[in-house]
């Protein structure tokens, strides 16, 4: 079973924001993914500028490959930390037949790459996507996740108007840990007033649950370190 | 908690202080470690303990033999460039006899170097953390779970010897998130700090911290008590862990991220009928001798990796002595090594 992605056709630009360290980056490019089988041309934009280590970057190759074009700052995954977005971003705002996907950088900090865009998102239309982590110890109570969401709202001068819940422990991930969220999710909702449009979780485990929104997704950030 | 939660390593390490009583947190940020100076300046506030940001590294440390002298839990953390404009105040913490925690997330060096991951600090970590005779202990852990127990032995240990402990990670080890469990955390016994600076209620004589000595004699007398001190720690405080050591042909030593990487290498030349085996020092000063002394008995060979040119490389040596070849592989200015990388390099030392 895999979600109905139809409602990311329009508006044709995607935000993907939240707490650092919920999966962000790799929400983000799944549903790049997921929209290149019905969508052309589309477009990843990573706007970073918080974390230095784990990037879009990593996925260029699987990106590019599948028809993804990607956008990266010149500075991504190198070793200085300059915290500057490259000019093409704005491609995104000037070619209305591309549909794009932004991944927003951790927290209120990394949203405030996107105030310099605000009222070019308000012109284009825009839907901004918050993912949540119930094991996330910063955002595990729902008012900590909302106070979040509104912290990013503020930096960014956007609006966030959907969740997604990418629950998960990594490697040590089970369907219980994924649906033991689902109380959370739909607190973080009922609280914020903004909408669960999507569950996500590794196809493995995706595998085991049955939910209409449920978007099972693939790790793409390299991993070689073996558990003690 | 005993429920899982996922947390990156710098998370974990503040968080992991916080529980076991770290009440005072001076720090100056700098990438691969600011996310733990950053949980920091966000919880203690709220749990009744004292996060600042001092105008500089110099400063931060100050404050920490401030702290320590104060007799509470106290720490500081930094990355390589940071942590070696701390020296100064190590060495009057190392010679005032004051426990404290010292975090170094190791980036690429020297001189400002890189942001990404390096093991290239191990030489200023364990010889030289300031001028003067002295040491500190210090501990790597290798995964975000060890990070949270090692995080608490660290604060244990200080106490119980009086010496500043130093937690030498990486970038990677600070950046990655991991699933962890703080109920797991094991707890050793400390001593009442009665030498600590609490004001004396006209009941006691005052304690004084200083690390200046007017009188040679009295210098070196106390220099002399300390390393009797640093002769209990190197007997009783080593730590490592060892794996397929039983059989084995070629010694991996590796700590840290790169201990993990060594074990997929292993693991791959193991499958392929080789016989490998890992020493993982948990402890880098002291520096766990007894397995490796053991090893040079009956392996062939020992391969020595680090994300430097070479430095723990030298302590295996002074370790084997002679009784076996020590080689040395390593990748620098924070590049990582792939475990087929090494397992090429394992299998070109072992003639396949």
């Amino acid at each position: 079973m895999s979600a109905d992605l139809s409602f990311l056709h329009s508006p044709r630009i995607t935000l993907i924001t939240g707490h650092y360290g919920t999966g962000k980056t790799n929400v983000a490019v799944n549903l790049a993914l997921a929209l290149r089988l019905s969508l052309s041309p589309i477009a990843l934009a990573d706007l970073d500028i918080v974390n230095p280590y784990f990037r879009s970057a990593d996925a260029r190759q699987a990106l590019e490959s599948a028809g993804v074009e990607v956008i990266l700052p010149a500075y991504a995954n190198t070793n200085v930390d300059v915290p500057s977005l490259p000019a093409r971003v704005a491609s995104v705002f000037d070619r209305p037949d591309l549909h794009a996907v932004l991944d927003v950088g951790g927290d209120d900090a990394g949203a405030t790459a996107l105030g310099q865009y605000a009222s070019r998102l308000e012109e284009c239309g825009y839907r901004m996507l918050a993912v949540i982590n119930a094991r996330r110890p910063e955002i595990a109570r729902p008012e900590d996740a909302v106070a979040m969401l509104r912290a990013i709202e503020q930096a960014s001068h956007l609006k966030v108007t959907g969740l997604i819940n990418n629950t998960h422990l990594c490697e040590e991930t089970t369907p219980q840990t994924v649906e033991s969220s689902f109380q959370y999710a739909d607190q973080c909702a009922r609280l914020s007033g903004v909408p669960l449009v999507l569950t996500t979780a590794e196809e493995r485990i995706a595998a085991q649950l049955q939910r209409p929104d449920l978007l099972p997704i693939r790790l793409y950030t390299k991993n070689y370190l073996e558990r003690f | 908690m005993s429920e899982k939660v996922l947390m990156k390593g710098n998370e974990a390490l503040a968080e992991a202080a916080i529980r076991c009583g770290c009440t005072h947190f001076f720090g100056y940020p700098i990438t691969p470690q600011t996310e733990l100076s950053e949980y920091m300046a966000k919880q203690m506030p709220k749990r009744g303990g004292l996060y600042l940001q001092a105008e500089s590294e110099i400063a931060a440390i100050n404050m920490v033999l401030g702290a320590a002298s104060a007799g509470v839990r106290v720490m500081t953390s930094s990355s390589s460039p940071g942590i070696s404009l701390k020296c100064e105040g190590i060495s009057y913490l190392i010679g005032s006899d004051l426990p404290c925690v010292i975090v170094n997330m190791q980036r690429g060096g020297p001189g400002l170097g890189g942001i990404q991951p390096a093991q290239s600090d191990y030489f200023q970590a364990t010889r030289a953390l300031g001028h003067g005779d002295g040491h500190a202990i210090v501990l790597a852990p290798a995964t975000v779970q060890e990070v949270v127990n090692t995080t608490t032995l660290a604060f244990d240990l200080a106490d119980i010897y009086r010496t500043p402990v130093m937690i030498l990670g990486d970038g990677a080890l600070g950046q990655m998130m991991e699933p962890i469990d703080f109920a797991e955390v094991p707890r050793r016994q400390c001593p009442a700090k009665d030498w600590a600076c609490t004001g004396t209620g006209m009941k006691r004589p005052h304690n004084i911290v200083n690390s200046l000595y007017i009188q040679p004699e009295d210098l070196e007398r106390l220099v002399e008590e300390r390393f009797e001190r640093y002769a209990k720690i190197e007997a009783e405080e080593a730590l490592w862990e060892e794996q397929n050591t039983e059989d084995t042909e070629l010694v991996l030593v590796a700590y840290g991220i790169t201990a993990r990487i060594a074990k997929s290498a292993m693991n791959m030349a193991r499958e392929k009928g080789l016989k490998v085996g890992l020493v993982r020092p948990i402890t880098l000063w002291p520096f766990p001798k007894k397995p490796l002394d053991k090893l040079s008995a009956t392996a062939k060979r020992f391969l020595c990796v680090e994300l430097s040119m070479g430095q723990m490389v030298e302590d295996v040596r002074l370790v084997v002595n002679g009784r076996a070849p020590v080689d040395f592989f390593g990748r620098t200015g924070g590049m990582l090594m792939t475990p087929a990388e090494l397992l090429a390099q394992i299998e070109e030392r072992m003639g396949k």
